[in-house]
């Protein structure tokens, strides 16, 4: 559903120059899940705005349902990809009603039924009716980031993308968008692609896992496999021991 | 053990609101001594408001009312704000969560550090810049002499993290309040930086309170927690026994959590219970 063949994604020119991803491989079969783990800077959410089309000057191939996308991607391209994104404070316009935030989409793709498709998902997101005409102040952050998933669920994409969906969220919050996003992978049959820095949440969601440090993806391996300790790179192991919690006798001062 | 460092009972914290009162803080209390003791609960818990009110930074129009909050021999209820400022980095010290927020963007960082020797200590401008110096190199930083005329935005998070906690300890006080110290980081760096604060903690003989969201952080570094559910204590535990806790809420908390290795189809949503919110003492 989405292949990456030898991605190379840089920023800046001259001495100041960086290179975000370097020969990035990955393909995610059709719904499955796939999460990429890492620390800032690694690259990872460089790689998922690459496959939104947020980023038109990478090197290398990305493919999407068999079809090669270029540089300028067509609508129906558009369509097929969507993202959330980690902070539904500023993810959402703080001047427009969840109404208008989720008309916006139907508009654009010049998408029939309008009233209804908003009506459903807002529905299937688990917001009622009365939070239609609300602005994004007057709702919780689980609520925002409800609204941010109905809107990128309206279009009725194929593909998800996740950038640290749960973040910003306290645990109780998490755990209800956690099970939403799998109810709805379940029921669409949508593929997958998430970002985070949180193992648990990654495993949680996704059967595999990409390690990515420093632009590079040095490792991809399962979520059982991850959580049995059958790793290989040096990078992963640091993962899954910072990830166990802060243990005095492992620290070295 | 000794007498505590700081005694809390009945803090409440509260702000007039539209609709009436809000009370942020209901009725907490707990002492710390030479330990390290942690502050779990989801936002608006009342988790950085009791944090806030021992610092005396709790501004109008809220009110803090305590039968007792003392911090040594000193009646924090009772002190001015001209005793407070003189108390704040001297005897209790606050280390934020981002210290992109927290330091002065336009001033050295070996200065703001230095800054707090001179105003607390009354020391010379040489004498505070050598104890800053030194100070950096406690914290790990491999080359203090550099880092000390770096401005904030040419450090990294961890980095910048380290310098708050310099900052913080420079002056020698007895209580450090760590509010969300490491949330804004990356796990491996948040290892570091909480290594450097037990390190520094446990060598000074300190009391250390963590205010964090993250059960696993919290009940993996302090010695013992308080659980806050709507600005109340629900309960009190050894940190290593939080997996025993036994209060719905904790437990609720502790269920939701994702875990590597448990793949469980539906997390256990937490189910709000409204005895919760009623108030316990």
């Amino acid at each position: 559903m989405i292949a990456l063949d030898d991605v190379t994604i840089g920023y800046g020119t001259g001495p100041r120059a960086v290179v975000a991803v370097r020969n990035l491989t990955l393909a995610v079969p059709e719904g499955q899940a796939v999460g990429l783990v890492g620390e800032s800077g690694s690259g990872k959410s460089t790689v998922l705005r690459a496959v939104a089309g947020l980023i038109s000057h990478a090197t290398g191939e990305i493919t999407l349902a068999g079809q090669r996308v270029d540089r300028r991607r067509t609508t129906a391209q558009r369509k097929m990809t969507q993202m959330v994104f980690q902070d539904p404070y500023g993810s959402l316009h703080p001047n427009q009603t969840v109404d208008q935030i989720l008309g916006l989409p139907v508009v654009i793709h010049r998408l029939d039924r309008g009233e209804a498709r908003i009506v459903q998902a807002l529905a299937e997101v688990g917001l009622g009716r009365e939070h239609r005409y609300r602005f994004p102040h007057q709702l919780s952050g689980g609520q925002r980031q409800r609204v941010a998933i109905a809107r990128a669920l309206i279009l009725e994409p194929r593909i998800l993308l996740l950038d640290e969906p749960t973040s910003a969220l306290d645990v109780s919050v998490q755990a209800e968008i956690l099970n939403l996003l799998a109810r709805l992978r379940r029921d669409r049959g949508l593929t997958l692609l998430m970002v985070s820095h949180d193992l648990a949440v990654i495993a949680h969601l996704c059967e595999r896992i990409g390690v990515m440090t420093r632009g590079l993806l040095v490792e991809t391996t399962t979520a059982t496999a991850m959580a049995n300790n059958h790793v290989t790179h040096e990078y992963t192991r640091e993962l899954l021991r910072f990830n166990a919690g802060f243990d005095r006798s492992s620290v070295a001062p | 053990m000794s007498a505590p460092l700081l005694a809390v009972r009945n803090l409440s914290v509260t702000y007039p609101g539209d609709d009436g009162d809000v009370r942020a803080v209901r009725n907490v209390s707990f002492t710390l001594g030479r330990e390290r003791l942690g502050i779990v609960g989801e936002s608006g818990s009342g988790k950085s408001t009791t944090g806030r009110a021992i610092m005396g930074l709790v501004g109008h129009p809220g009110r803090i009312e305590a039968d007792e909050l003392r911090l040594g021999d000193t009646d924090l209820a009772r002190l001015s704000e001209h005793g407070f400022r003189k108390l704040r980095g001297r005897r209790i010290a606050m280390v934020l969560q981002d210290p992109k927020y927290s330091l002065d963007p336009v001033m050295p960082v070996g200065q703001q550090i230095a800054e707090t020797h001179r105003s607390h200590l009354r020391s010379t401008k040489r004498d505070a810049r050598r104890a800053a110096l030194e100070m950096l190199e406690a914290v790990h930083i491999r080359d203090p002499e550099r880092v000390y005329t770096m401005y904030p935005h040419q450090v990294s998070g961890g980095m910048g993290q380290r310098v708050m906690i310099a900052m913080m300890l420079i002056a020698g006080p007895e209580i450090l309040i760590a509010d969300e110290p490491t949330s804004a980081l990356d796990v491996t760096v948040q290892t570091q930086v909480l290594s450097i604060l037990d390190e520094l903690v446990r060598s000074r003989g300190m009391g250390l309170l963590l205010i964090s969201h993250n059960l696993h952080l919290v009940s993996s570094f302090c010695d013992r927690v308080l659980v806050m559910y709507a600005g109340q204590v629900l309960e009190t535990c050894a940190a290593g026994k939080l997996s025993e806790a036994t209060h719905p809420y904790t437990r609720g908390l502790l269920a939701a959590l994702p875990r590597l290795g448990d793949r469980r189809t539906e997390l256990p949503q937490l189910q709000r219970d409204p005895a919760w919110m009623v108030d316990l003492a």
